[in-house]
């Protein structure tokens, strides 16, 4: 893996891989959208405004990003914004995988369902919201899917204990 | 049942007829394969929806991965999908080594590929039973049992267990395979094309079998994408992706193998790419026999492998490298990464978090049977409810992994 490089910021990922597809796709889609990108481990991460991400699925599905693969959270607690939503792409035409990063604050963190996208999304989304407590607004069914209906509580949020009782 | 977020579970769906009856089915069922509940709104016979409730077996392994050193997840990772337990380790172990940048030995490559085929098989030996089982024919369960036994002795000579093996770790393998390993691996492949005939001479001309899968539980490549599915069920929809060979990892580029396709999108279509995925494993495996390479198991990385016993009675810098391994682990660069896999169920992925400790950030594991639970109601819509427990059977889920 000596020959692997790394990009790190916007800038540089759109000069060094102007010619990524899934780069392309989304700069022709809406440039905006895009907040902030890296390069490293050989794996592409796009960060995309939580208002967008759903449009940003649908432009990538079109571009040949067929298939989701993956969706899940990462509390960064106490840091700000908290909760960092990773959604994994697999084009099976180009045999590749790109990874779309949103970036959600801690007060009521919601964000677009993809559902409408990949219906396989459904219980990848109802998981997140079962133990992180991120709402997907337009889910057919958010629903606890790990835990109890009566549980109260995220278990993978950062300030929920490994042990103990709650 | 108090269920404030979503839909009542218990009660016919909204403007449904009058005759509409809602049963349940599970958690503890033997068609079920492990504790899996399915609510199921029943007209007559037909199915109209069902409604998988998922849980009874999680145990939040992700969250307890957050407070181990990265080695003390191997063994975490074996009880996730227990069937197919080396797929499991290979995928953490190489995630890991990505993040690092280790570079595994040419041999401890070969031997992963091998012991993952292993592993494939033995995960559908057992599928090939229990569903076998589920239609009727009973007898098929004995002979499979047979050979999984065989592949386990294997693996007891192998780690001294027999399930939860944690052989495969961070930067290679535990230690040397036996001095006899590979041979007793070249007498067990030598045998078992013939015993792969046997299943098929119980089950292929089989009348009833045969009736019970052909044309029960259609799903289209369009609904296996949509919904997720990967491995055996997605090539069984005509779709030709298998990572194994499109996005190859642990030296599987070098391996001639086919990944076997059907168009017909029904329960016998996977049941006859999984039958021939066996022979192909098997085509590995004598490829990886053949051209073993020698040298070390491990990498050569003293803060990240643990040193062999030997080392540790002899060396005293090895003997320091154990302690610190042990009781502090290592630290891992900062970074995200993501790992894919083609385990014996479908397309298995870790993706982990580093902060720079010695503890992952995060670990959340992608395992194909919970996307794939999804589909169920596609392809048991309108169907009989007896035809529940074929697709159940086709579809080869293990709760283990879905509920984590």
């Amino acid at each position: 893996m000596s020959d692997t490089k790394t990009l790190m910021g916007k800038t540089e990922v759109l000069e060094g891989l102007a010619d990524h597809p899934a780069i392309k796709a989304v700069l022709a889609w809406n440039a905006n959208a895009l907040a902030d990108a890296k390069f490293d481990f050989n794996e592409l991460t796009l960060t995309i405004v939580p208002e967008e991400i759903r449009a940003a699925c649908a432009a990538l599905k079109a571009a040949g990003y067929n298939f989701f693969e993956d969706l899940t959270a990462v509390d960064w607690f106490p840091a700000s914004p908290r909760f960092q939503l990773s959604y994994h792409l697999v084009s099976m035409v180009m045999k590749e995988r790109i990874r779309l990063r949103v970036l959600l604050e801690d007060a009521t963190p919601a964000v677009e369902s993809i559902t409408q996208v990949w219906a396989g999304a459904n219980y990848y989304e109802r998981e997140v919201f079962d133990l992180f407590g991120i709402r997907f607004e337009e889910h057919p069914n958010l629903r606890r899917i790990m835990m109890p209906d009566e549980w109260v509580g995220h278990p993978l949020r950062k300030d929920y204990p490994v042990e103990g009782y709650r | 049942m108090s269920n404030p977020a979503g839909m009542p579970v218990l009660e016919p769906a909204l403007g449904a007829k009058d005759q509409h009856m809602v049963i349940n089915m599970g958690p503890q069922h033997p068609a079920t394969h492990g504790v899996l509940r399915l609510v199921l709104e029943v007209d007559g016979e037909i199915i109209v929806r069902i409604y998988p409730e998922i849980g009874y077996l999680h145990t939040g392994i992700e969250k307890t991965c957050e407070a181990k050193f990265y080695h003390q997840v191997v063994p975490l990772t074996d009880r996730i999908n227990y069937l197919d337990p080396l797929a499991n380790n290979l995928c953490y172990a190489l995630a890991v080594e990505k993040l690092l940048g280790l570079e595994i030995p040419p041999k401890a490559q070969w031997m992963r590929v091998l012991l993952a085929e292993l592993s494939r098989l033995n995960s559908h030996l057992i599928w090939l039973g229990t569903h076998a089982m589920d239609i009727g024919a009973l007898t098929v369960f004995l002979y499979t049992f047979r050979e999984r036994e065989d592949i386990l002795r294997l693996f007891e000579a192998l780690a001294g267990q027999r399930m939860m093996l944690s052989y495969i770790r961070i930067g290679g393998l535990s230690m040397e395979p036996p001095l006899d390993f590979l041979d007793r691996v070249q007498a067990f492949i030598r045998i078992f094309p013939e015993k792969i005939d046997e299943y098929a001479n119980l089950l292929t001309g089989n009348p009833i079998f045969r009736n019970r899968l052909q044309g029960v539980g259609h799903l289209s490549a369009e609904d296996a994408i949509a919904l997720g599915v990967t491995g055996p069920p997605l090539r069984a929809s005509g779709v030709d992706f298998d990572l194994r060979r499109d996005m190859p990892y642990s030296g599987y580029e070098k391996f001639q193998f086919k990944v076997p396709v059907s168009n017909d999108c029904d329960c016998w279509a996977r049941y006859e790419v999984r039958l021939v995925e066996m022979r192909e494993s098997i085509k590995i495996i004598q490829q990886a026999l053949d051209g073993m390479p020698e040298g070390a198991v491990k990498a050569d990385a003293p803060k990240i492998v643990l040193p062999d016993r030997e080392k540790m009675k002899t060396q005293m810098e090895a003997l320091i490298h154990h302690f610190k391994i042990v009781t502090e682990g290592f630290a891992v660069p900062a970074g995200e990464v993501f790992q894919g896999i083609e385990c014996g169920h479908g397309q298995m992925g870790y993706y982990i978090v580093s902060d720079g400790t010695a503890k992952p950030y995060r670990v959340h594991m992608r395992y194909p049977s919970f996307p794939t639970l999804q589909a169920l109601e596609t392809m048991c819509k309108g169907r009989m409810l007896a035809d529940v427990v074929a697709v159940i059977g086709s579809i080869d889920i293990v709760l283990g992994e879905i509920d984590r």
